[in-house]
């Protein structure tokens, strides 16, 4: 299972701020599970925005970082705190 | 190093005279106050509201603090961000520094800033007359933390 979070401007598009889905055997890294969120087309497409940032178990990481089942996974905008 | 993510409002300057407290070492304290102005971008903002990952937020600060640590001889650091509604004028952030001579304390009081500003996951959403609008990133923002890499 992954737990995946939306945040800010991405939770609203999308209605939605977390969500379980089951791991897939084929998803490696992040993006395999963003390509999967993009496939539900419609306001699934913010997600792939050029300053969209991810974390993998609330840390910051690329979209090439590896994915494990049981990871935490969130996706959200450019952060603008300060 | 102390880090506080909270609503509640708090008074710079007391968080600023405590970084130099009962530690007679201290030779410098450099604090920064962020506020919330009420015109961005164009628009008189008439306040706003600060959403933040809990969990990963106070995570995110820590590690900046202890990079901080790691590159400057600092003796207090602090880190107090506020999350939730903000009226114009109040402080948002404070950030201070301590060390036994001036540089350190500046730099990194800049260095964390610069770092916070870019991989703390908090968004601001200001009201306005047109209604909310979420905040934009800035590449100066990026550009800004960039330039503490490697040097």
């Amino acid at each position: 299972m992954i737990r995946v979070q939306y945040f800010a401007r991405y939770r609203e598009t999308l209605g939605l701020d977390d969500e379980a889905l089951d791991m897939a055997s084929d998803w490696t890294r992040i993006d395999d599970l963003r390509q999967h969120l993009l496939g539900r087309g419609g306001a699934w497409e913010v997600l792939a925005e050029r300053n969209l940032m991810c974390a993998r178990n609330q840390e910051l990481c690329s979209l090439d970082e590896p994915l494990e089942d049981g990871d935490e996974v969130a996706f959200f905008p450019t952060v603008t705190g300060g | 190093m102390a880090i506080r993510v909270q609503a509640a409002a708090f008074d710079p300057g007391g968080e600023l005279n405590a970084l130099h407290a009962a530690n007679v070492g201290v030779g410098a304290v450099v604090g920064f106050v962020g506020y919330v102005r009420d015109f961005n971008d164009g628009q008189e903002v008439g306040g706003m509201f600060l959403e933040h990952y809990p969990g990963m937020t106070e995570k995110a600060l820590e590690k900046i603090a202890r990079e901080a640590e790691q590159r400057w001889p600092l003796l207090r650091l602090e880190i107090l961000h506020r999350i939730g509604r903000l009226e114009p004028g109040e402080p948002i952030v404070f950030v201070g520094t301590a060390s036994a001579h001036r540089q350190a304390a500046f730099d990194a009081c800049n260095f964390v800033m610069d770092y916070l500003k870019t991989r703390a996951p908090f968004w601001k959403k200001e009201d306005t007359q047109e209604g909310p609008r979420w905040v934009e990133g800035r590449d100066s923002d990026k550009a800004a933390a960039d330039r503490w890499r490697n040097d």
